[in-house]
């Protein structure tokens, strides 16, 4: 009973990281679905000149590992502007990740079959205005799939915002770890927390994938 | 320029001890990966009940749960509990672990690609379950399963990185220490950005090569 009270009150302090853990990986989704879209979108459907600074941007950024990136973009980002931790950490995760969701969307733009193009057109629709209501509608709903696994990677991949000193889950738990001198219920705690999250993620983004899924 | 060039002077030796580093550790946590990954897919396929159970919760919980995380508690929460490694084996450890549980899955998917008729027929000429699993399911998994695989390999280089905040000298370790001592972190982390890089683009070159020779010719999609 005194490890189950002990486990209990570690999860108590360690689950006030748990909202940090969401926000930076809500922030960094969006910043990485802003960044994917558009570079695939570039990719797709850019001149020479764009399609080469996104394919560059994709390949070099899926090439270095993401702590790599978060360390370069925070002390970018700190020698500008004067950014949260928080902020510049979710933004680094998001800068990265757009690189991987780059290569979804552009996989799911291509899957939309030329013939919506071609019939956008062919009613007057100006090109971007096809891309816009007819070709990116569907292809956001093709990418789902491969979107929710990002998002449990990205989600997976927010503990390393730890080392520009985010306080989010394991950061607080290497505080709990300090503070009782019990390593080993602290990150078994976590580790509970983080599998419950990921299988909770897993079921909401299975519900939202068949609630959108489309019949081609 | 100058102090630019003065600089990677002064980085590139540690830079390229901590390549070595990186290196071994992926080499050696994919072998890992392999030795646990290629049984518990099997076991995962072909086992009892109990044993798939097992090998599921394995994989979940290594799936479901942050490396960072699952490093912390092997080299910081086991020793709580008797349990003490150093830190390379550590990193080896959690790494193998972690690599192994992907692979098993990705093995587990191209077993079941193998079509059902290929066991029948092995059964039906009389071998017994076990032979027709190692001469003639696996041989053909193992060559479905090398595309995903590579992956995993470029994958692994990247995933070592994290392994410096147990204060392993890889890569990125050392550049932790040259950002410290030479107060230039945005040039030293580009550099290792580009160490990266070169080392990825090498891996990914090489695993194409092994890709192509060991393709079975002409096969797309399921082995009936």
């Amino acid at each position: 009973m005194d490890i189950l009270q002990n486990l209990l009150t570690t999860l108590e302090f360690i689950i006030q990281g748990l909202w940090i853990t969401v926000w930076v990986t809500v922030v960094a989704l969006v910043v990485g679905l802003v960044f994917g879209v558009l570079t695939a979108l570039m990719r797709v459907y850019g001149n020479r000149f764009w399609r080469q600074v996104a394919t560059v941007y994709s390949v070099v950024i899926r090439a270095v590992p993401v702590v790599v990136i978060i360390f370069i973009l925070f002390f970018v980002i700190a020698e500008y502007v004067n950014l949260s931790p928080f902020l510049a950490g979710s933004l680094a995760l998001g800068f990265a990740s757009g690189a991987y969701q780059s290569e979804i969307f552009r996989g799911a733009l291509q899957a939309v079959p030329a013939g919506q193009m071609t019939a956008a057109r062919a009613i007057g629709m100006s090109k971007v205005q096809a891309i816009w209501s007819i070709v990116l509608p569907q292809a956001l709903r093709l990418a789902l799939p491969a979107w929710g696994n990002e998002a449990t990677l990205v989600l997976k991949d927010s503990t390393l915002v730890f080392v520009v000193g985010v306080p989010e889950i394991l950061r607080r738990t290497q505080q709990v770890s300090a503070r009782t001198n019990e390593p080993f219920i602290a990150f078994g705690a976590a580790m509970l927390l983080y599998l419950g999250l990921t299988l909770l993620t897993t079921q909401f983004l299975g519900w939202v994938e068949r609630r959108y899924r489309l019949q081609m | 320029m100058q102090e630019f060039l003065e600089l990677l002077g002064n980085v590139v030796p540690s830079l390229l001890q901590g390549t070595v580093v990186t290196l071994q550790l992926a080499a050696v946590s994919l072998a890992l990966g392999v030795a646990i990954g290629l049984p518990a897919g099997l076991g995962r396929v072909y086992g009892p009940r109990w044993l798939q159970r097992v090998i599921g919760v394995y994989i979940t919980v290594f799936q479901g749960t942050p490396l960072l995380i699952q490093l912390f508690m092997v080299y910081y929460g086991l020793p709580d509990v008797g349990i003490t490694f150093s830190r390379f084996a550590a990193a080896y450890l959690t790494l193998g672990l972690n690599s192994g549980a992907y692979q098993a899955e990705y093995l587990r998917g191209a077993l079941q690609s193998v079509g059902e008729g290929q066991m029948t027929a092995a059964r039906a000429i009389g071998m017994s379950k076990g032979q027709a699993i190692r001469s003639i399911i696996l041989p053909q998994a193992l060559r479905l399963v090398l595309p995903t695989w590579s992956n995993e390999a470029i994958a692994m280089l990247k995933y070592t990185a994290v392994v410096f905040l147990i204060a392993v000298p890889d890569l990125m370790g050392q550049a932790k220490i040259m950002a410290a001592k030479y107060f230039a972190p945005i040039a030293i982390y580009m550099i290792v950005a580009v160490f990266y890089l070169v080392l990825v683009g090498i891996a990914y070159l090489i695993l194409r090569q092994v890709e192509r020779r060991a393709q079975i010719p002409g096969l797309t999609g399921e082995v009936e």
